[in-house]
């Protein structure tokens, strides 16, 4: 038996449909709707809002000021879910080959800090990182700083791996956890180095869910807001902060939602990138 | 062969890994566990170690706005789990069981909670309560609540159903037609033969809209009212300007807080499993 259709049973699908339904586009898509009209809107007096279809706070996010500030946050995200794999993969390949009672204690140790509420991680971050913190005491010690390691885009790009590390390793894991064994052992049997065979054999068969997890770490970094805003300087802001002032300081609100929905264009365009790669794979191995 | 050469594919053996494996550990755990010590210094500047004390626990415990803000947090989490599990396990079986028009579509649209930057709910979330459906502020407590709860559900729901709708892929559809054959009602049958397959994904998803629910700060940053403040609020507030050991101890209250309940709640789970795998 399959899905059954909606139109035969009438009550138990109003029963299980309606509220859920309800409580996503009451509570979701209406809000999201209002925040797209208002894209399309300018300010006129200090609370009221004219929707009038202008194109005019699209047409801003062209100045210089703003397209650096989306290149940056691009390559942030970039370079932190770069840094993720970098520092995440050997973890996974570790965790995957453990034996079960030494995976459980790896993936609590990834996880651990994971659940840790993300302001109390930042914060924890910024007194590590501070120039009297335990960072720069240690540098002391060997005669090297203090270094300004807090307020700038270095403090940035180092808080984003340390918050959305486990993001990357746990997809890693279970991409990693699903490979045939026996075509890697076959692999270092018939000679190739390990290195040669991770590089060979495991990435090329767990591409689709390396992407998955790439994507899964880019699209939080792209939108991080608290990280830049607790323990980047006045040059590091990302998208979101400069959405934020729209929205708070600055009481623009038609341009940042211009700024919003272009965030949003931007995640869906990852998401699409990533679903057609997987697909033409998909199609290449038939 | 010698003992001492590990088979081929343990990666866990070998030293390389071992010592990778031990930075990263350094890198996850040390800001947190510094954290954690300075909350028993007793030096205020929070640099030099200069002996043990409960002082600043004793600041928080008396800090009224920061336990008003932790008990906001955690009832906020509370009501938006329930909500939200009952939410999230009837979307579930509705999409799992019927088929409608317009199918992909809301499918598509339920997912994007999922996906949507959290900025750009957080906005969206401000606008909506603030031009469209404003949240009176002089409610009583817990109502006063009402707009970061109703915002919470929307961005922990669509997890929950996640999470339900792949543990009723394994549900065999025989047993409850069974159940039907001997009589049961339409509603017998759910709560008596679905609902306890569906309960170790009922406990993870609600575990995982509680911490969410707990952790987020945007979004509440976004929705809350001057009057109604969150723990994550409130220490954003305090932490802005400068690092003080008031903010360790509340901190490493939360951090324990937090990691008891999911310690709770994976053990509930296991045994859920557990039972169910060997019941069968």
């Amino acid at each position: 038996m399959t899905e059954q259709p909606a139109s035969k049973a009438h009550a138990a699908f109003a029963t299980t449909f309606l509220a859920p339904a309800f409580w996503l586009i009451a509570f979701f898509l209406v809000p999201l709707g209002i925040i797209w009209a208002y894209s399309f809107g300018r300010t006129v007096g200090l609370t009221e809002i004219a929707i009038d279809g202008t194109f005019a706070n699209y047409a801003r996010i062209a100045d210089p000021v703003y397209v650096e500030v989306f290149v940056k946050s691009i390559a942030y995200a970039a370079l932190t879910t770069l840094l993720c794999l970098v520092v995440g993969f050997p973890v996974a390949l570790a965790i995957t080959f453990a034996s079960d009672r030494a995976k459980i204690w790896l993936l609590l140790l990834i996880m651990l800090p994971f659940w840790t509420n993300l302001l109390v991680r930042t914060y924890a971050l910024m007194a590590v990182l501070r120039t009297e913190g335990f960072v720069n005491d240690m540098l002391g010690w060997v005669g090297v700083g203090p270094l300004p390691l807090l307020h700038n885009n270095f403090a940035v790009v180092f808080g984003l791996v340390y918050v959305n590390l486990p993001f990357l390793v746990l997809p890693l894991y279970s991409a990693l956890d699903r490979l045939d064994r026996s075509l890697l052992e076959a692999s270092l049997d018939l000679g190739a180095g390990h290195l040669r065979t991770i590089f060979e054999i495991v990435v090329p068969l767990a591409l689709p869910g390396i992407l998955s997890g790439l994507l899964i770490t880019f699209i939080p970094a792209l939108g991080s807001y608290l990280t830049p805003d607790l323990l980047g300087g006045p040059d590091s802001q990302m998208i979101a902060n400069v959405i934020e002032r729209q929205f708070k300081r600055a009481n623009d609100w038609p341009f940042g939602a211009a700024l919003s929905f272009i965030l949003m264009y931007l995640t869906f365009i990852a998401i699409a990138v990533q679903a057609v790669v997987t697909r033409r794979r998909e199609a290449l191995a038939r | 062969m010698s003992k001492s050469r590990p088979a081929p594919l343990d990666y866990l053996a070998r030293w390389p890994l071992r010592l990778w494996i031990g930075l990263v550990a350094l890198f996850l755990y040390a800001p947190l566990v510094t954290l954690i010590a300075f909350s028993f210094n007793e030096s205020r500047r929070n640099i030099v170690w200069t002996g043990f004390t409960l002082d600043w626990y004793g600041a928080v415990v008396n800090d009224g706005d920061l336990l008003e803000a932790f008990g906001n947090s955690l009832t906020i989490a509370a009501l938006s789990t329930v909500i939200s599990v009952i939410l999230g396990a009837l979307i579930a079986v509705a999409m799992w069981r019927f088929r409608f028009p317009l199918k992909p579509a809301f499918e598509g649209a339920l997912a994007l909670p999922i996906v949507v930057p959290e900025i750009c709910m957080g906005v969206a979330m401000l606008v909506f309560f603030s031009r469209v459906m404003p949240w009176p502020t002089d409610l009583p407590w817990p109502l006063d609540l009402g707009a970061i709860i109703i915002a919470h559900i929307s961005f922990s729901f669509p997890f929950v159903a996640v999470i339900v709708r792949a543990r009723l892929a394994s549900f065999n559809r025989e047993l409850e037609e069974a159940a039907k054959d001997l009589g049961a009602s339409e509603w017998r049958a759910f709560i008596d033969v679905l609902v306890p397959h569906m309960r170790p994904a009922l406990i993870a998803g609600g575990l995982l809209a509680f911490t969410l629910s707990l952790d987020d700060f945007v979004i509440t940053f976004f929705t809350a009212g001057p009057d109604t403040v969150t723990f994550p609020v409130k220490v954003y507030s305090m932490v802005r300007f400068s690092v003080t050991p008031e903010v360790n101890a509340a901190s490493t209250m939360l951090i324990v807080v937090t990691v008891l309940l999911t310690a709770i709640g994976l053990r509930l789970q296991g045994r859920d499993i557990a039972k169910l795998e060997g019941g069968q």
